[in-house]
């Protein structure tokens, strides 16, 4: 157990090293969400006099969409970091030595739920920094810090399963515009019970990436809303079983001894 | 004459690249598409927020927006086209066999264009499909795509100049980013005068902003602030020419 620990924790501190020796992987998926929450929050403000809008400060409502899209580009990091091993062929070696291929993508992952956590934590920074009062108390700061953390690792492990997959960092790059599309056909700037086209609340009704964005936002609007709650750890839990389970596939036949 | 022959073929070969390829083509038709279904189909409600007033709904508040985004973003993509040139060695290569290099220039502003109508079409066609109501008249909507048009080509001398100036696919982030943030940094979900606060302050001074709001005016029949759009895009076009060609000179320095 201790040597697995050994290894796990190497592989975690060598992908949090190398993430952080490249800056743009590290500015970007703090900056980027920043700049989109600057960008609607200033924008939809007028959203809030709608009737039935649940906040009066629309910082609060877009405060959930950083979180997510920052588990989307832990996607991108964990994805494109396994890539380029397969590409230099790090993970052959690590094939020859009695490094246990699970301890590769626990390491992998790892590091993605570090960088996950840190990017939470600088976002929740901001938004209190803008007035945005967390309804649900300290608690409910703590269970948004593990709800992101989960999160960054669903997100991280269906990256490392495309990596693993494909071998390719483009690849792995060329599912960005996928996810994104998950991102904004969603109630990601408005309330699903606000929208009017029909078509279009389903699919928001349908996407998963509303539940996520929903059981952020209860923490920070609401309060305890334990249908949110459920909701969003349910269908986190469905996503990271599914991509742990298909990248655990795909690393036995990328690594076969 | 010499200038006009290497602007159509630098045209021709940039067309051909993005019109055989679908990894090129695909994103700049399939991401305004995608923006305006996104803002267009889920935020519609907005057009019920009191001072909102634009009489021919959201969609064709949205459309104007995402006609002219995918006008200034159409220029981009055919940056990030110049800057593999470079990265290939093309672009030396055509350095070497121009005989007036300035067409260079000209032809991927040329390829810009008609790459940009191909999408403003598709963009149209689907906007009518759903059923958006236009007020204005045809010279209204001359009117519009004239100055999405003028938008498109200051976008790419924007994108021009960098890509010459870095002369690497890693400069695409500089040509994208200032274009991303003078757009949303303009009235993109609901009227200048419902903005409140900086974001307020910001578009006031944003030049996008006039274009905009010109653009929405020729969408309803009520044309607004013309001449300032028009002097805005206008100049914004003549300022970017200059920088497109101060970096076709670093270029040729580069050797």
């Amino acid at each position: 157990m201790n040597v697995f620990a050994d290894q796990v924790f190497l592989l975690a501190r060598r992908s949090v090293v190398r993430t952080v020796r490249q800056p743009a992987n590290v500015l970007s998926p703090l900056l980027f969400p920043m700049l989109l929450l600057a960008v609607n929050s200033g924008g939809l403000e007028a959203e809030t006099k709608l009737p039935g809008f649940p906040t009066s400060s629309f910082v609060a409502f877009a405060l959930a969409v950083p979180f997510i899209q920052g588990a989307l580009f832990a996607t991108m990091n964990a994805g494109t970091d396994l890539a380029r091993d397969i590409q230099t062929g790090f993970l052959n070696r690590l094939s020859l030595t009695p490094m246990r291929g699970i301890a590769v993508l626990a390491g992998q992952l790892g590091g993605v739920v570090a960088l996950g956590l840190a990017q939470a934590i600088v976002y929740l920074a901001v938004g209190l920094l803008a007035g945005v009062h967390i309804a649900a108390g300290p608690l409910g700061v703590l269970v948004l810090l593990v709800f992101a953390v989960f999160v960054a690792l669903a997100f991280g492990a269906l990256g490392a399963f495309a990596a693993l997959r494909t071998g390719s960092g483009e690849a792995v790059q060329g599912l960005f515009p996928v996810f994104f599309v998950f991102l904004f056909i969603s109630s990601m700037n408005i309330p699903r019970n606000l929208m009017e086209i029909t078509w279009f609340r389903d699919v928001a009704t349908a996407n998963p990436v509303s539940y996520l964005l929903e059981c952020v936002r209860s923490l920070i609007i609401t309060g305890w809303d334990g249908e949110a709650l459920a909701l969003g750890f349910g269908i986190t839990a469905v996503i990271t079983v599914v991509a742990l389970a298909l990248s655990s596939w795909a690393l036995k036949v990328r690594m076969a001894r | 004459m010499k200038t006009l022959a290497v602007a159509r073929g630098v045209a021709w070969r940039t067309l051909h690249n993005v019109f055989t390829n679908p990894s090129l083509l695909l994103p700049s038709l399939v991401f305004p598409l995608f923006f305006f279904t996104a803002f267009a189909g889920g935020l519609s409600s907005v057009r019920n927020v009191p001072g909102f007033g634009f009489p021919e709904g959201y969609t064709a508040f949205q459309f104007v927006f995402v006609l002219l985004q995918s006008a200034a973003f159409g220029g981009v993509f055919t940056g990030f086209g110049i800057a593999r040139d470079f990265e290939s060695g093309f672009a030396r290569r055509l350095l070497l066999a121009a005989p007036h290099r300035s067409g260079i220039v000209l032809g991927y502003g040329l390829a810009a264009l008609v790459r940009w109508l191909l999408t403003a079409s598709v963009l149209t066609a689907v906007a009518f499909a759903v059923g958006m109501h236009v007020g204005g008249s045809g010279i209204d909507l001359f009117g519009l795509y004239a100055l999405a048009l003028i938008l498109n080509v200051a976008a790419l001398l924007w994108a021009c100049g960098v890509a010459m100036r870095f002369r690497t696919m890693q400069a695409g982030p500089v040509m994208q980013l200032p274009v991303f943030l003078v757009l949303f940094f303009a009235p993109v979900y609901v009227p200048l005068s419902l903005l409140q606060g900086w974001i307020h302050t910001v578009a006031v001074v944003n030049p996008l902003t006039r274009v905009i709001e010109a653009g929405r005016g020729f969408m309803a029949g009520e044309p607004t602030e013309v001449g300032a759009a028009f002097a805005a895009a206008v100049a914004l076009a003549a300022a970017f020419s200059f920088w497109a060609l101060r970096g076709l000179r670093k270029a040729e320095a580069a050797g």
